[in-house]
């Protein structure tokens, strides 16, 4: 009986969880007037809405740029923040404490606070406009240092004292020792720095004003919010399932390692 | 410690080192140097002294924003906690279909912002939204959900509930299966119900997984954007108006940096402090 009020419970959830998604891709496939009639079928099938989109704004482009941005910023990160975390956890130096401290205390910094001076930054360096804006200040971070840190505590000094005799150089040893043997936590950070690079709006918002150098989000928010979409509800749901559809399809292949990378992302409190 | 191999440690850490010079170091100090000056970033700079702080204590438009999130936190957090928590509690049992639903709460956690916005815009509209439809098949009135002052932020904290839960359960899912299992057996074999094993076992095991959900739940309501600068614009009435939108209007429609930066910098300020305290309230509080 208990049990039977917990299914009910859990469905009327997942009801309202799925059925926005669901109604939005079938009203994006529906006629303007008979938008508001969709329960779950399009009720009229058109794809006038997505011909119509490519038409108006560049959303190919935008898509390549994100995927482009996106990729760099993650090698980036995975490449400079595992250097990081491999020197502070199995490196013996001056300094190295306070370094990790110095980490730990500007994980706290809300980004509220270096908000308009890194844009005053990339006014100065004359990155305004260009991909270096949306992809340099992201190379590195200090959660994914901490995540790395972490891992490469728990690697036996074995395997690295092996390849020090073997003559392996130190970035020789952390990627081709330690990378394949740290595959989970290369995939949670890549999984969390991807996602959050690819939803990102109000950074690219600021730097960026040139169209052909949008991101997904940036035009697809901006033609949202700007009179191109002239009203229609139509060609903005089709929007918005276009830039849903990459990490929906992502996730539903790589259900698990997102909802583990998440909930790694979770306890950096 | 051979030399060779102090230097190749400070070669691993030298781009982290340079960027945190270059985005977080010289930032913080700059944004400091900014809030003495008033600059639109074309003329020259301008030393005003602590004009922007005087100003900033009466901007009635940055007390406003601060009340918004009040009212947001105030509507999101107990919703979010209770959901969250009410779910992983039955999803923590013997359940079928339980990845399935798991994955299904875990959606628009995945989703851009931007995408879970326009989807909610049209739900919440007022002629045709398939909310307003929902009530009135059952009989129910109309709310103006973004558009009636007093409801457009409540109505953007269930959005935003609906958006982050699915990340919530999974952590108290994480919380709960660190609860022992004896301890709920020998309370069972005293005769403990189900509720009194919730407040006394299961509650106080899961605490720091609350005062998790807490401070990332706040540090969200701080940082409030894209909801609504996509749904409202800050209105009806600058009802919806949230600080980083206030940020961002000041800083890239007027061009007041020096303005905009200290609006930043007491931002951040408050958002350490009220995590600061939630931090030491609630631990104190542990039995």
């Amino acid at each position: 009986m208990k049990k039977l009020l917990f299914y009910l419970l859990l469905s009327l959830f997942a009801f309202a969880f799925l059925y926005p998604f669901l109604w939005m891709v079938s009203a994006s496939l529906s006629e303007e007037r008979s938008i508001t009639h969709v329960t779950l079928w399009p009720v009229s099938f058109t794809l006038d809405h997505y011909i119509k989109l490519f038409q108006s704004i560049p959303i190919s482009g935008a898509f390549l740029n994100s995927i482009f941005v996106a990729t760099l910023v993650t090698f980036g990160v995975l490449v400079f923040s595992s250097m990081a975390g491999y020197a502070l956890a199995r490196h013996r130096f001056k300094g190295r404490n306070l370094l990790f401290y110095f980490l730990l205390f500007t994980m706290t910094l809300p980004f509220q606070l270096t908000l308009i001076p890194n844009y005053i930054l990339m006014v100065q360096f004359g990155w305004t406009n260009s991909f270096a804006a949306l992809i340099i200040p992201g190379l590195l971070n200090a959660f994914a240092i901490l995540l790395f840190r972490q891992h490469f505590l728990s690697i036996p000094q074995d395997l690295i004292d092996a390849a020090r005799i073997d003559g392996c150089n130190e970035l020789r040893i952390l990627f081709q020792v330690l990378w394949p043997v740290s595959v989970p936590t290369l995939i949670t950070v890549g999984i969390i720095t991807f996602m959050t690079t690819w939803n990102d709006v109000l950074w690219p918002i600021i730097v960026i004003r040139e169209e052909k150098l949008m991101t997904m989000p940036q035009l697809v928010t901006l033609f949202a919010v700007g009179g191109r979409s002239m009203g229609q509800i139509g060609m903005k749901l089709a929007s918005a399932t276009l830039l849903a559809m990459p990490i929906i399809i992502a996730y539903l292949i790589f259900q698990k390692h997102f909802i583990q990378s998440m909930a790694a992302s979770g306890q950096k409190e | 410690m051979s030399k060779s191999k102090t230097i190749s440690s400070y070669l691993l850490v030298s781009p982290y080192l340079a960027h945190i010079l270059v985005f977080v170091l010289f930032p913080v100090g700059f944004s400091l140097f900014l809030s003495f000056h008033e600059w639109n970033i074309i003329s020259p700079m301008e030393y005003v002294g602590l004009s922007n702080y005087e100003m900033l204590l009466q901007d009635q438009y940055f007390l406003k924003s601060l009340r918004n999130t009040l009212v947001f936190l105030g509507i999101h957090i107990p919703l979010q906690i209770s959901i969250a928590l009410g779910l992983a509690v039955i999803l923590n049992q013997q359940i079928w279909f339980r990845a399935f639903f798991r994955g299904a709460f875990f959606m628009p956690v995945v989703v851009s912002g931007v995408v879970v916005t326009i989807l909610w815009q049209q739900l919440y509209g007022y002629e045709m939204g398939s909310i307003n439809m929902l009530l009135m098949s059952m009989g129910l009135e109309k709310v103006g959900w973004l558009t009636d002052p007093s409801w457009a932020m409540p109505s953007i904290a269930i959005m935003a509930t609906w958006k982050n839960v699915g990340l919530y359960i999974i952590l108290f899912l994480v919380g709960l299966q660190s609860v022992p299992k004896s301890l709920y057996e020998a309370s069972a074999l005293e005769g403990a119900t189900g509720w009194q094993q919730f407040w006394h076992i299961t509650l106080p095991v899961i605490n720091p997984t609350m005062i998790m959900v807490m401070i990332l739940s706040t540090i969200g309501g701080f940082s409030l954007f894209i909801e609504p600068y996509v749904m409202t614009g800050g209105g009806p009435l600058n009802s919806t108006l949230s600080s980083v939108l206030y940020i961002y209007k000041q800083g890239f429609f007027y061009y007041h940096m020096g303005y905009a930066a200290t609006l930043g910098l007491v931002l951040a300020l408050i958002i350490l402090l009220v995590v600061f305290i939630q931090r030491t309230v609630i631990e104190n509080k542990q039995p």
